[in-house]
């Protein structure tokens, strides 16, 4: 396996630690992370900065009573929220978000295929199924785009994006992204606002397929 | 043993109450954290009464999730941040924040103790680092881990030590690739 190339910027790390990051991003970020010493460990450092802060915050004293009430609790049995497990080519975060379930893809035209992990006001958050050698068709951006190569391998405009690449593209950029021809490229994609596209059909059917 | 007389009580405590469930050594983790705790939460805006909710359930999570906590990784301190700030998504969202994949139970490892230390000293040179700030610097640094700065916001914020942060944390690193290489 190649080594990854292209990583989550560190502001964006900051913000996924401090929990600003909106939801469909943080499953992209938790999902490289799962993938990437490099940005795990830079998410350590950004935990340990936010470990300091809290040391170093002022105490105010609890009420008399929460002591003694967590003490009590600790033998009481607990149901742990379930926990997912990678499975092939799907970092755990991506299983947990299919709710443990394999992807129901569904057609947007040329080959490619989607499953809609999430969408809501913040962002959505889908897994892309591009066949090999297949474009999306070119578009640009209202807001901020993520994309995490999890199987195969695209290139478009700005490079080429392996196995746990991440490209960002945002409003400044127009790109065509085309997969390898080798194998069927799959991609964890997260976009904050509609894309735009320049080609009339892919415009129409948007509303459609939430792209 | 002269490595683990090193180690900060809150390591001590926290590697206890992992390893031998001792509640005593819990209950004083609950008398350094809760009320920082506290504090922390209520600078975001929660009231009192809603922060004691977090902080006990907080805390609880330190107890029952303890065989992941890795001093190898990152100081008590810095576990018990994470913890926090996913409770009060999870509190504003109804439902669980994406988290990556743990590598494995902590517990269940040959842990190096002078490798904890070295995770300990390295926290405490971030606090030194923290604390040489400019007053603005370190006001808009803890804006951003209170959660009080969207991601772009961050970005934009020059002056913002990120870069001397993240090259400080390097210690993890080596045996991080070996982990993650066994998944891929
Ligand atoms: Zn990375
Ligand atoms: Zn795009």
């Amino acid at each position: 396996m190649s080594a990854i190339k292209h990583h989550i910027p560190d502001g964006m790390l900051a913000a996924y630690a401090a929990g600003t990051l909106p939801h469909a991003f943080s499953v992209v970020v938790a999902t490289h992370v799962s993938m990437c010493a490099e940005c795990r460990s830079a998410l350590h450092a950004h935990q340990s900065v936010g470990g300091v802060i809290l040391d170093d915050t002022p105490g105010i004293s609890v009420s008399g009573h929460l002591r003694g009430q967590t003490m009590a609790l600790l033998d009481e049995p607990f149901r742990p929220a379930p926990t997912y497990e990678r499975r092939g080519i799907y970092p755990a975060p991506v299983i947990a978000a299919l709710g443990g379930k394999e992807p129901e893809w569904k057609r947007l035209g040329m080959g490619v295929r989607q499953k809609i992990l999430s969408a809501d006001d913040s962002g959505i958050v889908r897994l892309l199924h591009i066949p090999p050698g297949q474009a999306v068709p070119d578009h640009s951006h209202n807001g901020l785009e993520l994309t995490l190569v999890l199987q195969g391998s695209f290139h478009d405009e700005l490079g080429s994006f392996g196995v746990g690449d991440v490209e960002i593209g945002d409003e400044d950029i127009e790109h065509t992204p085309t997969a390898d021809t080798e194998m069927p490229c799959i991609c964890l994609a997260a976009t904050d606002a509609p894309l735009r596209f320049r080609a009339l059909m892919p415009r129409l059917l948007q509303p459609l397929f939430r792209i | 043993e002269t490595k683990t007389a090193q180690m900060t009580p809150e390591t001590i405590w926290m590697l206890a109450v992992r390893d031998q469930r001792d509640k005593q050594a819990f209950s004083h983790l609950f008398d350094h954290f809760a009320p920082r705790l506290k504090g922390f939460v209520m600078r975001g805006g929660t009231s009192a009464g809603q922060a004691e909710e977090i902080v006990q359930d907080v805390m609880l999570t330190v107890w029952r999730k303890a065989a992941l906590f890795d001093p190898e990784r990152a100081q008590v301190s810095a576990w018990i941040y994470q913890i926090t700030r996913n409770r009060q998504i999870d509190v504003a969202r109804k439902e669980n924040r994406p988290i990556p994949e743990e590598l494995r139970d902590a517990s269940e490892c040959e842990e190096d103790a002078s490798q904890i230390v070295g995770v300990e000293q390295e926290a405490a040179q971030l606090r030194e680092a923290l604390n040489n700030l400019t007053t603005d610097q370190r006001a808009v640094i803890e804006q951003a881990y209170l959660g009080e700065l969207s991601h772009s916001e961050i970005s934009k914020s020059t002056g913002l030590p990120l870069g001397t942060i993240k090259s400080r944390i390097r210690l993890g690193l080596n045996r991080l690739r070996q982990e993650l290489k066994g998944l891929r």
